[in-house]
């Protein structure tokens, strides 16, 4: 009996025989904090350096039909070309910071409204959740794609339902001011849910006492939303709203979708992103699309800045 | 506490309104589809039509979507795959040994605008004779994926004890076998969530394969542009090839709606 016992040296676990303890694996261990980190870095890195450094070097040249093309230095002229375009670069600025506050506003208000109805256990529950969880996961241009049909001025399900109630056919994303408005819509529609999903986790994990405790003091249910749960919930509230926001001044999935290059033939849709894609891709103007770019990239680091300058390390 | 009565029966109301916004339009597009481009047209047709599967023929047989269904696969999964590979050491790293600003490097990819980096790696790439193939659109949506990858993980590594590690490297392990044969076998769920979201999100990306894919490397999202035509689209076409692209991706998400949700609020809590 005794026979079968013998030290198990040959087992990975143990040390002595493992070749773990080679020179490489010494190495290894003891700089594991720079080797485990360091390749997700690089890559990174490599995929952004350049390109940023390359855009702001672009910005200064007058580059345009292919990329390959010889370009001339010319100084802060497209800064000053694209900071004077009242045509196409001001109009976008202001589509943009347009429909980035008016979405942000409808998804965080809504969000919040949907949030607390979903706070406390019911019955069928399950299937609330499956209804938010969809939409957000829907590619978006195929969502794009899906409210193009609906919102057709003339076979669309939306104009039909508007007729039903008396109400005359909108041209929703056909009409000029109509656009704008409709794209927030289709924005709204695909991402409350995402508002949603983060401010019900921030009300699970609130502690139920001072509720209670403003409960017995005689508070109605809007004061302890207001006075209570929603300072609370702050944090959260911010972190959806930076999340949310980032993703919304770089809109680009469901406004290409539904009104295509250049934000429509009037660039009704056209925000920044899309106005510095077009830029690149339809016209080649690589030199002032990187102006845009830096700009556009200045205004998000600027936005980021001004939320998280209150509260430190909020990125995660 | 019991909700009263009057409450109860405007949460349900207010909740069916809810659950009707969002999945009425998802059904109309679905029921779209099976519908003939006739149909599609004739407004007393819109709830009651005879179902046809002609527009999932035009999609699957002639507009070879099987093949830009395995483009979308390989890309996604060979993104993941290789951001989990990067990326779950990398966030480990970040965890333990409390990395802020390194972190922010790899985060930093969330917040670039993506077309500021396509003219420059369409450059490149193109020099390279890579743009239209797949390594290309590989990289580029795993740019997506690492961050997102990172920013989960770390979460994840953070909530787990260190102590373990620490009871393991008593036991005789080394520190890069103790996160081998303790750590990681813990963070399977971190890491299924991880890999999941990222592997929704590089699904969807459109923008990226919108420059850099060639006709044969084409991902789902682009490829629905075919049935837009200039003059006129293809709705029944289109509705067809905008279901083939979502079911997949919400069917996926419903059965690991857990980890879904767990990933998509990653760190909100934590303020």
């Amino acid at each position: 009996m005794s026979a079968v016992i013998t030290p198990r040296t040959d087992s990975p676990e143990a040390p002595a025989a493992s070749p773990e303890t080679s020179a490489w694996s010494r190495w290894a261990n003891e700089h594991r904090k720079w080797l485990f980190a360091a390749p997700a870095m690089a890559f990174v890195a490599v995929l952004i350096i350049f390109p940023v450094a390359w855009t702001g070097y672009l910005s200064l040249t007058d580059a345009e039909g292919s990329v390959r093309a010889e370009s001339e230095f010319i100084g802060f002229q497209n800064y000053l070309d694209v900071l004077t375009d009242t045509d196409r670069f001001w109009p976008a600025v202001w589509r943009t910071v347009l429909f980035t506050s008016v979405v942000l506003f409808f998804e965080v208000v809504l969000g919040m409204a949907i949030a607390l109805l979903l706070w406390r256990p019911f019955r069928g529950e399950k299937w609330v959740r499956v209804a938010i969880l969809l939409p957000l996961v829907a590619t978006p241009v195929a969502v794009g794609m899906m409210w193009r049909l609906i919102f057709d001025p003339n076979i669309g399900m939306a104009n039909q339902l508007l007729g039903w109630i008396g109400i005359g056919p909108q041209p929703w994303l056909a009409g000029q001011h109509s656009a704008l408005p409709t794209t927030m819509f289709i924005d709204i529609w695909q991402w409350t849910p995402m508002v949603v999903l983060i401010l019900l986790a921030g009300l699970t994990a609130l502690s139920d006492e001072p509720q209670e405790a403003a409960r017995i003091d005689g508070a109605s249910s809007w004061q302890r939303f207001r006075h209570v749960t929603l300072p609370l919930l702050m944090p959260t509230v911010i972190v959806a709203i930076l999340l949310r926001g980032i993703d919304a001044l770089k809109t680009f999935d469901i406004l290409y979708a539904t009104k295509g290059r250049g934000g429509g033939s009037f660039h009704e849709v056209e925000t920044l992103n899309v106005y510095a894609y077009g830029l690149s891709f339809d016209y080649n103007d690589y030199g002032v699309s990187s102006t845009v770019l830096i700009i556009f990239f200045l205004i998000i680091i600027g936005v980021m800045w001004a939320l998280t300058y209150r509260k430190k390390g909020l990125g995660r | 506490m019991k909700p009263s009565k009057p409450y109860r029966v405007f949460r349900t109301s207010a909740l069916v309104v809810v659950v009707f916004a969002l999945m009425a339009p998802l059904l109309w597009m679905i029921a779209a589809s099976f519908k003939t481009n006739v149909d599609i047209y004739d407004t007393a047709k819109a709830f009651v039509f005879s179902p046809s599967l002609k527009n999932y023929e035009t999609v699957l047989q002639q507009a070879n979507y099987l093949q830009f269904i395995g483009n979308s696969l390989w890309v996604a999964f060979a993104a993941t795959a290789l951001s989990l590979l990067l990326g779950v050491p990398a966030a480990y790293s970040m965890s333990r040994f409390n990395m802020k600003k390194s972190a922010l490097v790899v985060l930093m990819a969330r917040v670039i605008p993506g077309v500021s980096l396509l003219v420059p790696w369409y450059y490149v790439f193109s020099n390279l004779k890579l743009v239209g193939g797949f390594t290309v659109l590989i990289l580029s949506h795993m740019f997506v994926s690492l961050p997102l990858i990172v920013y989960i993980m770390m979460g994840y590594f953070d909530g787990l004890p260190i102590e373990l590690e620490e009871a393991a490297l008593v036991d005789g392990l080394t520190h890069i076998g103790a996160f081998r044969r303790i750590t990681l076998p813990l963070s399977v769920p971190g890491v299924a969530t991880a890999g999941i979201l990222s592997f929704i999100f590089s699904w969807n990306n459109f923008m990226f394969a919108l420059v850099l894919s060639g006709s044969d490397t084409k991902t789902l999202p682009v490829a629905i542009f075919d049935f837009v035509g200039y003059a006129s689209i293809d709705w029944g076409g289109l509705m067809a090839a905008a279901t083939v692209v979502t079911l997949p991706i919400m069917l996926i998400a419903l059965f690991v709606q857990k980890y879904v949700v767990s990933g998509l609020t990653a760190g909100a809590t934590k303020g």
